[in-house]
């Protein structure tokens, strides 16, 4: 007997120690403190690239500036004006000072600070993005889940071919059908841009920009047949996009369902007599959320700055459009800070993802 | 009451039928469990595990269980609509796993695994529940109750988990517990502890066990009658403490390929097979 007891000892004094360590709050706040300074780090890379870009490319900024026609010494003027005649490390850290107070330059193509543009551009990107991931989420991770559970049966197959045909069919081609079909043919749903032409002095008007998204603006203003109409112009491009996030997204939910149903857990569970559903959604599901965080938040920002090919399409005046139309001008200033903020938005995606990782998973406290 | 069997199961055969063709786990298997321990001992693939999970119904596809008779306490299982089984999973034939690691799921806590086995099987108030999970804690002898209920499985070692485990399969109060390889996952120096808890447990609620193991020496001194089965069959049936005299050449192997302490010198036999006994 104090055999077995004293061999137990050393086991239980860690496993107590385990146990008493379980300072939730600092151990989060040690973390984010962690986060935070990898944060800075990967800022300051992305201001090392884009900058790197801005110098390598073959493009004269003072000349697209003052114009071919320029005489030589109002090229020059231009260029010391632009601190382009200054050495490269001293232009970096002008250009860090400038990023650092929110001056981007200014945009050829808009003749209006980059900055200005982007937070006009930036709100219907992420109106965009968000109601499709959020979609996709709420459609996918059922449809991923169903389809684990009757695995090789017929439910199975059609929501792979469904998603399959999420997966293949090109976005732009998949969103100039929509747009034919629901638009120009049923007339269910409303064309390209953010709003009808008619409502748009009556959102000049009645709508305060609160965020810059018309959708949160219209209805905090209570301007509802604003809002109305921007639901009825932005339901088909979050349809197109939010239909390619759901198919990833049910395509991951379903691997790693068919992973944790494999799990002795979960065999534990229905010897207990957990009723099935509840093994599936609880049990299972709860333990693929720790992965599907991850899958969810890197499809969230694939679509923050992939959404370009659906912008044209539906001519929406987000930040895909105005990277790419500045990209044609040869716009170097608005397309390095649109590229700085898609960088942004990546590192705070993945800093959310990070937290709420430590939420859903216990072991990673 | 004693001359009843709680269990008894006859012509029992598990068949996984593949693309690649069909294996036989378990080819027809009869035996019956009263309100005693009974061991059941083989080789890994020899069909013990799954002759313990099909007594709860709970073979996946392509996995398939069928027996001439699967009776628990005078009920047939095998005509128990899932609703019905499910109700007898847990309340009243349960089963701890091989190792905690696993068996408890990792991101709950051990309180709502506790509670949760409890509430699926009776209308109870949450105080009511909590309660019963702190005395079954203690029951299993784990010194801190009130701290493991809200610690999570990674925070306890193995020993602690697999006691975590027994509590959670035994908070209903089942009739019948399979322990399917409860300590081969444990360190030798708790496995002993653990034995001995489980051993009390069962004792004292006079349930029956079906102790599945690989290890026969362990079986023997633990339990009151040893099942060997080779190839998905039972070869031998025989009384724990009779085991000596056992007389099929494969229980007699798996005797011999032990080596004893201040025994002789000479190289331990090799286990014989032959498909020829299944």
């Amino acid at each position: 007997m104090s055999v077995s007891q004293g061999a137990h000892d050393p086991a239980s004094a860690e496993e107590e120690a385990a146990i008493a360590g379980t300072g939730l709050l600092p151990r989060i706040a040690g973390r984010f403190g962690k986060t935070l300074f990898s944060l800075f780090v990967t800022l300051f890379g992305l201001l090392l690239v884009t900058f790197a870009i801005a110098r390598l490319v073959p493009l004269d900024p003072a000349l697209a500036v003052v114009g071919p026609r320029a005489t030589q010494a109002q090229y020059e003027a231009a260029r010391k004006e632009m601190g382009l005649d200054q050495p490269i490390p001293v232009q970096f850290v002008n250009y860090l000072s400038d990023v650092v107070r929110g001056d981007f330059g200014r945009s050829n193509l808009t003749s209006r600070p980059v900055i200005d543009d982007v937070r006009d551009a930036f709100p219907a990107t992420l109106e965009l993005a968000t109601l499709a991931t959020l979609l996709g989420v709420l459609l996918g991770v059922p449809a991923g889940v169903v389809s684990a559970v009757n695995q090789g049966r017929w439910p199975d197959h059609v929501l792979r071919v469904v998603g399959l045909l999420g997966y293949s069919m090109p976005v732009f081609w998949l969103g100039l059908i929509a747009l034919l079909i629901f638009y120009g043919q049923l007339g269910w749903v409303g064309g390209p841009g953010q709003l009808d032409v008619s409502y748009e002095l009556s959102y000049e008007l009645d709508v305060t920009a609160y965020t810059g998204s018309i959708l949160i603006d219209s209805a905090l203003s209570g301007a509802w047949d604003v809002f109305a109409n921007a639901l009825t112009h932005i339901a088909l491009p979050v349809f197109v996009l939010g239909y390619f996030s759901l198919a990833y997204i049910s395509r991951m939910t379903r691997s790693f369902m068919l992973e944790q149903l494999g799990q002795e857990y979960v065999t534990a569970a229905r010897v207990k007599g957990v009723p099935e559903g509840r093994v599936i959604w609880v049990h299972a599901l709860g333990n693929a959320m720790v992965p599907l965080i991850t899958v969810i938040a890197l499809s969230y920002a694939a679509l923050l700055e992939g959404s370009v090919l659906t912008e044209t399409v539906f001519a929406w005046p987000g930040l895909g459009l105005y990277i790419t139309q500045a990209l044609f001008a040869a716009d170097l200033n608005a397309v390095l800070g649109g590229t700085v903020v898609i960088g942004v938005a990546f590192i705070v995606l993945n800093l959310l993802s990070d937290l709420l990782y430590t939420v859903v998973d216990p072991r990673a406290r | 009451m004693t001359d009843e069997p709680l269990l008894e199961v006859e012509n029992l055969r598990v068949r996984f039928e593949t693309s690649r063709g069909v294996t036989e786990a378990v080819r027809g298997v009869s035996f019956q469990v009263g309100r005693e321990r009974v061991g059941i001992v083989g080789e890994s693939g020899s069909g013990k595990s799954m002759t313990g999970r099909s007594i709860l119904r709970l073979i996946r596809p392509p996995g398939v269980a069928t027996a001439d008779r699967l009776m628990f306490s005078g009920i047939d299982l095998q005509a128990l609509s899932e609703r019905r089984m499910r109700a007898m999973r847990g309340r009243r034939i349960a089963m701890v796993m091989q190792d905690p690691k696993y068996s408890l799921n990792p991101v709950m806590r051990i309180g709502s695994q506790l509670v949760e086995a409890l509430k699926v099987h009776e209308r109870i108030s949450k105080s009511k529940a909590r309660e019963r999970a702190l005395q079954m804690l203690a029951d299993v002898q784990i010194r801190d109750p009130e701290r493991v209920l809200s610690a999570y499985p990674h925070e306890l070692s193995g020993g602690m988990g697999q006691r975590v485990m027994i509590a959670m399969m035994l908070i209903p109060s089942p009739d019948l517990l399979i322990a399917d390889e409860p300590t081969s996952a444990l360190d030798v120096t708790v496995q002993l502890e653990v034995l001995r808890i489980l051993d009390g447990l069962v004792k004292d609620r006079g349930m029956g066990l079906i102790f599945i193991s690989h290890d026969l020496r362990l079986v023997s001194t633990f339990c009151d009658r040893v099942l060997v089965m080779y190839l998905g069959k039972i070869v031998e049936e025989i009384d724990a403490s009779r085991l000596q005299d056992a007389e099929h050449p494969y229980t007699r192997g798996l005797l011999e390929c032990l080596p004893a302490i201040g025994g002789s010198h000479e190289p331990l036999k090799v286990l014989k097979r032959d498909e020829a006994w299944a």
